[in-house]
């Protein structure tokens, strides 16, 4: 019985250990594309410039075009419970521009629609994108919604 | 994929090392998957799974006006509406919720049939299948008096009936008549903002202001009732066109009535002071504020839909020629660049700022710009892609994530003298409009101080009209209002020098004592935005949110969205003193209060202002003033949408 128990105990030093392994091997393999300083994008880095005759995109943004990237921000104030698609933004929103008729959006914004058949819950922690980079006005289908800057997601993550 | 109960159930003797592994491993199984990753990332903290399987739903379509489920008729222009002799108008009547056609449809004016009356039978509808309409364009009522409107519809087993009355009423010309009007609104500015404004702005010694601000050295002094048609609160679109037109109408809606429709840009119209003043005495019009210029205050002034949000449709009508105002100032230059460039909110390449440089317009983007552009005889000045900042944000901490590439905007009272300016060149007189936009949109967020530096700001403002009308020959009607008012209040000043802090360190009666702004350079603002006693303000309604007494130097939101509910925000710096909210969860931000709000008035007819008024009286005060004859001119609605 105190063979087995052993037996038992060793199987399971093993096992954590293995398993430190492997919780060590899956997170790192992220790590490795987000420590891509190139391919992280911050909101200050969106434009180059411009004014009210309209802004001038940033050669970063442009060279990350249809690249994988990685964004942190704020999701705006959602209209419902599960969500395939939602507007990032630098700072927490208290205005719907949704549904509120006196909210405008910022300029600098990024439209992020969900993989195909998933959805997102809203949150007001902030989050990160990781995505496909998608630049150049465009009407949503789905929404009618006109973005400028997409990101076609792969993950979304709230941080805590 | 093996299931554990397989692993267990098999004689491998190292069953159990691979069980514990597959049951430690199991959650991880699925990380791989795009959408449901887990892993801590560049923000340093853990992340959680936000992705799952759910249904895909479609964005909830924007709610219309809710009809009552009973048959019902509706005339519009409604019940006690007035009017300026001459105004144009459009007028409609609907039965609505019928459940069978009407083979009964009177309607007559003043005893005569509505056809014989107006000239025109106008069109008859079936808007919503169930309901009948007859709208008549562009019609007027050029004789003074009071008109009664009945109407009796007959469908099936249901008879319907309805009685208003109108009163028409030429303008009554002032003892001193006004060649020209500058309205100031001061959004959301209530009394105790402009209290607040002069206890910062000038302080006091023992009791006594040091100075009174410009818009308290007035000659006139009236309180101004804010409420709607169908509500006791109001917003800015709505209240504004009351002043713009004399009507009352609904949240979210300008210069028309609410009707049955589903687009926003049909509904029965209500000519305004823009395109009065233009149609009659080809007057010259300047429309100035620190919002963006498509936003309900500015807009108002000339634009007619049921829907403030329209703000393409707005910029459609900025270019209509009897809407056309010759200054146009503020933020929102979105909404004028073709959808390819970047910062554009339009949903086509229209290039508006080529369409308004083709009509003859100067245009100018930054303060700089509109320093040089001398007094063109056209001038836009769009600042900002969206709303302008504040005056704490564009001319104190000018933080870089704030102001981004707006680094460069006037202030309130620059964009005001430039208007004068240009304006003064019309030998016709004019009519401006300044805003003081922004007094609200930070009242709304609970931010006083931006609020209430945003008040001096328009104060200054007020200032320079004043300054110019005395060197003007003093026949220009001056007046200061708000448009509602918010809940903001003054309980006495915030010091922490005992070691008290949040509440207890709120101090009330004669521990109050005066707060300690100094204004050493004379701009009118407080040398320091951070004192050691500083006002204590509390506000009557909000959600969730934290007052820690302190200066943010940058916008920060009251709350964020938690599931359906609105909570406070703990990045508001120091959160630690939660003000349990009193408004339903839902509500994100302070709200409009329905009190009554200041106004003040200087010039030829301001002494009209002198009780407690309603707030459709400004128009005809205004009207008064310039002695406004509504019959001369061309009808502003020919160009039919």
């Amino acid at each position: 019985m105190s063979r087995r128990l052993g037996i038992s105990l060793a199987c399971c030093v093993v096992a954590l250990t293995a398993l430190g392994i492997s919780l060590h091997w899956l997170p790192v393999g992220a790590r490795q594309v987000w420590r891509q300083s190139e391919n992280t994008l911050q909101f200050s880095e969106l434009y180059a410039g411009g004014g009210a005759r309209g802004l001038v995109l940033s050669a970063k943004l442009t060279s990350l075009h249809s690249k994988r990237v990685v964004m942190a921000g704020y999701m705006a104030p959602p209209l419902k419970p599960a969500l395939d698609f939602f507007v990032l933004t630098r700072v927490p929103l208290a205005l719907c521009p949704f549904c509120a008729s006196d909210a405008q959006w910022p300029e600098d914004i990024v439209f992020v629609r969900m993989p195909p058949g998933q959805t997102v819950k809203p949150t007001a922690a902030p989050v990160q994108v990781v995505g496909r980079l998608d630049i150049g006005t465009k009407t949503d289908a789905a929404t009618g919604f006109v973005s400028l800057i997409r990101i076609e997601a792969e993950q979304v993550a709230v941080v805590r | 994929m093996l299931h554990p109960a397989d692993i267990l159930h098999s004689r491998c003797p190292w069953r159990f090392l691979v069980l514990t592994l597959a049951v430690l491993c199991w959650p991880l199984m699925g990380v791989a998957e795009p959408g449901a990753m887990l892993s801590d990332g560049l923000m340093g903290g853990a992340l959680t799974r936000l992705a799952q399987a759910q249904p895909t739903a479609t964005r909830p379509a924007e709610s219309g006006t809710t009809a009552p489920a009973q048959p019902s008729l509706r005339i519009l222009p409604i019940h006690q509406a007035k009017f300026l002799a001459g105004a144009r108008f459009d007028f409609r009547i609907e039965a609505d919720h019928l459940a069978v056609k009407p083979t009964v449809w009177e309607v007559t004016v003043a005893g005569q049939p509505l056809t014989a009356f107006f000239g025109t039978q106008g069109q008859i509808t079936h808007t919503t299948g169930t309901s009948q309409e007859q709208t008549l364009r562009d019609v007027t009522l050029t004789e003074p008096g009071t008109y009664t409107v009945s109407a009796k519809v007959v469908a099936g087993e249901t008879t319907l009936t309805k009685t208003v009355t109108y009163e028409v009423v030429a303008a009554k010309p002032t003892a001193r008549q006004a060649r020209n009007v500058i309205l100031f609104i001061g959004d959301g500015m209530s009394l105790p903002i402009r209290t607040a404004a002069r206890i910062v702005s000038h302080g006091l010694t023992e009791g006594k202001y040091n100075a009174m601000l410009e818009m308290d050295e007035m000659d006139a002094y009236a309180a101004v009732t804010t409420s709607g048609m169908e509500s006791i609160a109001t917003d800015s679109a709505n209240s504004a066109s009351a002043y713009a037109t004399g009507h009352k109408s609904v949240v979210n809606a300008m210069g028309v009535y609410p009707d049955n429709t589903k687009n926003p840009n049909d509904a029965p119209r209500v000519e305004t002071i823009v395109e009065l003043v233009k149609r009659t005495r080809h007057m010259a019009v300047g429309l100035v504020t620190t919002a963006e210029i498509q936003d309900a205050t500015p807009a108002a002034m000339f634009a007619h839909t049921r829907r403030r949000a329209e703000y393409l449709a707005i910029m459609d009508q900025y270019l209509h020629p009897p809407q056309m105002a010759d200054v146009i100032m503020g933020g929102g230059s979105a909404s004028l660049l073709p959808q390819s460039t970047p910062g554009s909110r339009r949903k086509d390449n229209r290039d508006l700022f080529k369409e308004f440089e083709a009509k003859g317009y100067t245009t100018v983007t930054t303060r700089t710009e509109l320093a040089a552009a001398g007094a063109p005889d056209k001038l836009l000045g769009l600042f900002q892609l969206g709303t302008m900042n504040v005056y704490l944000d564009k001319a104190v901490f000018k933080k870089g994530a704030v102001l981004k590439q707006f680094t460069d905007q006037p202030m309130l009272w620059e964009m005001t003298e430039k208007a004068l300016g240009v304006l003064e060149k019309n030998p016709n007189g004019f009519f401006l409009m300044a805003e003081g936009g922004l007094i609200d949109k930070q009242a709304h967020p609970l931010d006083w101080r931006r609020t209430v530096w945003d008040t001096i700001e328009m104060d200054k403002a007020v200032g320079v009209a004043k300054k110019w009308a005395t060197a003007h020959g003093n026949n220009t009607l001056i007046i200061v209002v708000a448009d509602h008012a918010h809940s903001m209040s003054i309980t006495g000043t915030y010091w922490e020098g005992d070691g008290k802090k949040g509440r207890e360190a709120v101090r009330v009666y004669g521990e109050a004592q005066f707060p300690d702004y100094r204004d050493a350079d004379g701009d009118g603002f407080p040398d320091q935005v951070d004192v050691s006693r500083p006002l204590a303000i509390h506000w009557a309604n909000h959600p969730d949110y934290y007052e820690n007494y302190t200066v943010f130097d940058e916008p920060i939101a009251p709350t964020v969205k938690e599931g359906e509910r609105w909570v406070a925000n703990a990045q508001r710096a120091g959160a630690d003193v939660l003000q349990p909210g009193n408004l339903p969860a839902s509500e994100s931000n302070a709200v409009h209060t329905v009190e009554d709000v200041p106004l003040t008035a200087s010039g030829p007819g301001a002494e009209q202002f002198h009780r407690t008024i309603d707030n459709t009286e400004v128009f005809f005060a205004m009207a008064n003033a310039l002695g406004l004859d509504a019959r001369q001119g061309k009808s502003p609605f020919v160009a039919e949408r």
